[in-house]
């Protein structure tokens, strides 16, 4: 019964990733078409999951993008956002409604943004939000090679962001690296909401039921990895289980997908 | 009849006082414990090496407990910096003191601008994941939960966010101690200390900013072993305090994440353990493993000053990796207990192959003066006149250099036989025996120049020994008495003009 449940649950979860909202905004950030592959999953013993070709953008989204769409559509300003869309957080870091004030930098990455706020900004533009499998795909490259996730130093550089102090203000999106398909930013600047960030560990049921979501904790962590080296899987999935869609952080912001024609 | 009524009222009154009296003495005693959860407070906590007070209730209580987890860039050694995980800004984590039985309430606040989500197991807790799986906070928000703390102990609390050892590795553990109902006898002082290990890329002393190394991690390899979350945490201007006379509570704490300790403290033997941090206690210890994820309480009596070291007995770790802490002990000094060095002298072995059986069984070869029991001195001190007590210690502290007869080395030592310089001014004697006595000084007319160090005597051995040699050798006849001395040891400085 609870299977069947998250069954209809995805259905209805993924259906999302195929409707073609109806955009209104416009597209003027640059994507690049991601060729079919194989991304290999942090939990169940590492399996692996095809992932179809799909675009991605090149950048985050930035708080001169992100204010474009609040200006167009006012029940996602700050003033205006419903406590079950966004925690009291939402756009901390803006002066005010629609002013960026001079914490937010115009072309940094627009953060303290919730996943509803994040979801209706690229379905605003014709958009959605990529899925864990494919920015884990996408991530797992390094500047030169497509799969890089056990190479030492690369697993080193990421580390080095995650575990330094966060920067009072965030960088403009193209300060870090490019990677082998093209795309900026994928490590090193901030943290991104993915479509299904809440169901790679949490499953329908709460807590209660949560073998899985147990297994994040202290050594059982490892049990039912792939590959027990990949600390920095370990920390974006750590993360991503820590977030309820309406909450917001100094950190998390967003890129948007597209899926090929 | 109502006589017999006063004196019955005057029994009850002296009743009645003797149990004022009684539990005005004894606060925190047992016998009038009550299971029941009586009112509500806010946990004091703190930062190492402090520990809060004892808790005085005799009842259960709600305690409501903030804890802030913050990643924060500080000093790891001198010119080596490290970006640290904490609870409460840091290393180790806040102490946090509560009693047998009461309901903790327990705050976990996530920094808005940590970059990691963390929660806490509490070692404290019953229930899964020591609280972990409550405890999960995203940053800029704030989880609560709240247990029974059913079993009284010392118990480490750590992270447990994947992967949960680099979370501990940057120092995020600490220790709870959850109080007996009783609680714990009285001791004079207490404090905290915590042992763990970071890995970073840069070896030991490496300057600037060191990131976290995993492979070292996962070799359990360390370039750090430290006390209390930095090199020199617990060293010098750091260092632990106590008196002589007083008892000593350390809680002491492991947070790993891989290495087990040794601990140990330099020239002193613990009282007594309580082995795990748990409820049974072994005596007269020497050094006490605590594991990883692990703790134990020690006590003991400090009897003499001097500075004491805590040490990973795993000694690399003490000499090339920064596991030293210091617990420096004031007052005076009990020779009976420990003399100080009493001689030194030239051992010149043995050539004979033959001899070296015998080496235990036969007399040394050594180029002894006169035969001198040096432990006379000590065993007998308050029986002997200043003359006889000066003597003994002239002959264990000051014949070697100044010899026996008093007229030292010519060019190299100079005599207190009938030294001018020594019976123009009884000050400067004095201070040469506390302080030392370093640089150019003329005597009889010949100059030296030499180094004399500070002698660890204590101001009736000081007395005793100058009145000694004042009277002996042709020397003025003088008498010093411990107050002279013991002004020149507050004055501190004296000059040799």
């Amino acid at each position: 019964m609870k299977r069947l449940t998250n069954t209809i649950c995805s259905i209805v979860l993924y259906s999302g990733l195929f409707l073609n909202a109806n955009p209104q905004g416009t597209n003027n950030s640059k994507m690049i078409l991601i060729s079919t592959g194989f991304y290999e999953s942090l939990f169940n013993k590492g399996e692996e999951q095809k992932v179809e070709k799909f675009y991605l953008d090149v950048y985050p989204v930035t708080n001169k993008e992100f204010l474009e769409f609040v200006k167009a559509n006012p029940k996602w300003r700050k003033t205006n956002i419903k406590k079950i869309f966004a925690d009291e957080s939402y756009l901390a870091n803006w002066k005010s409604d629609l002013e960026l004030g001079e914490k937010a930098n115009r072309e940094s990455p627009v953060t303290y943004v919730s996943w509803f706020a994040a979801k209706a900004f690229a379905e605003w533009i014709g958009k959605r939000l990529p899925t864990v499998a494919e920015w884990e795909y996408v991530a797992s490259a390094s500047k030169d090679k497509k799969y890089a996730v056990n190479d030492k130093e690369v697993i080193k550089k990421i580390l080095d962001w995650y575990s330094s102090i966060s920067a009072k203000e965030i960088p403009p999106v193209g300060s870090t690296e490019k990677n082998y398909w093209g795309v900026y930013d994928m490590h090193g600047l901030i943290w991104e909401w993915t479509y299904d960030f809440n169901t790679s560990l949490v499953t329908g049921e709460s807590r209660g039921d949560g073998d899985l979501e147990r297994n994040i904790f202290c050594g059982s962590g490892s049990a039912s990895a792939g590959n027990a080296e990949n600390y920095p899987a370990f920390m974006r999935y750590g993360f991503r289980s820590s977030l309820k869609a309406n909450y917001t952080t100094h950190n998390l912001g967003f890129r948007c997908a597209k899926n090929f024609k | 009849m109502k006589r017999k009524n006063q004196k019955l009222a005057f029994v009850f009154l002296f009743l009645v006082i003797i149990s004022v009296i009684f539990i005005l003495l004894y606060p925190g005693c047992d016998q009038s414990y009550s299971s029941q959860l009586k009112g509500e407070e806010r946990a004091s906590l703190t930062s190492a090496p402090y520990v809060p007070p004892p808790i005085l209730r005799n009842h259960p209580s709600r305690i409501i407990v903030d804890l802030e987890t913050k990643e924060v860039k500080k000093r790891l050694a001198d010119g080596v910096e490290y970006v640290f995980w904490t609870f409460g800004g840091n290393v180790p984590g806040k102490f946090i003191r509560v009693k047998e039985g009461d309901i903790v309430e327990f705050n976990l606040h996530n920094n808005p601008t940590s970059k990691m989500p963390h929660n806490i197991d509490l070692h404290a807790v019953t229930g899964p994941g020591g609280g972990a799986t409550s405890s999960f906070t995203a940053p800029g928000h704030t989880s609560t939960f709240s247990f029974k703390a059913l079993n009284s102990g010392l118990y480490v609390y750590h992270c447990a966010t994947a992967p949960v050892g680099m979370h501990i590795a940057n120092g995020m553990y600490g220790l709870i101690l959850v109080e007996p109902k009783e609680g714990l006898p009285p001791v004079d002082r207490e404090y905290y200390v915590m042992q763990s290990e970071f890995y970073t890329q840069g070896r030991y002393g490496e300057s600037g900013l060191q990131p976290f190394a995993q492979q070292k991690a996962e070799d359990e390899n360390p370039a750090y072993v430290v006390f209390n979350g930095s090199v020199g945490a617990l060293t010098g201007d750091n260092a632990i305090q106590a008196k002589t006379g007083e008892t000593i509570r350390l809680y002491i704490g492991n947070g790993g994440p891989n290495l087990v300790s040794s601990f140990h403290v330099i020239g002193e033997i613990f009282d007594k353990v309580f082995t795990e941090g748990g409820t049974r206690s072994n005596h007269n210890v020497q050094t006490t493993l605590i594991p990883a994820g692990g703790s134990a309480i020690v006590e003991f009596k400090v009897e003499v000053p001097g500075t004491f070291i805590l040490v990973d007995h795993s000694i690399f770790r003490a000499f090339n990796k920064g596991a030293i802490g210091m617990l420096k002990v004031s007052g005076n000094e009990d020779l009976a207990i420990y003399s100080g060095k009493q001689k030194d002298q030239v051992y010149f072995g043995s050539d004979d192959e033959d001899e070296d059986q015998d080496l235990f069984s036969g007399p040394l070869n050594l180029k002894s003066l006169p035969e001198i029991d040096n432990t006379q001195h000590i065993n007998n001190e308050y029986g002997l006149d200043p003359i006889e007590l000066g003597k003994s210690i002239y002959t264990t502290t000051c014949f070697a250099c100044h010899q026996l007869n008093g007229e030292g080395m010519p060019g190299v030592f100079p005599p207190l036989a009938k030294s001018d310089f020594l019976n123009k001014n009884k000050e400067v004697a004095i201070s040469a025996i506390i302080n030392g006595l370093t640089g150019e000084v003329t005597v009889n007319g010949k100059t030296y120049n030499g180094i004399m160090p500070p002698q660890n005597l204590n101001n009736k051995q000081v007395a005793a020994v100058l009145t000694y040699v004042y009277n002996q050798w042709g020397n003025s006849g003088k008498k010093v008495s411990e107050d002279e001395v013991a002004e020149i040891r507050e004055k501190k400085v004296i000059s040799m003009k």
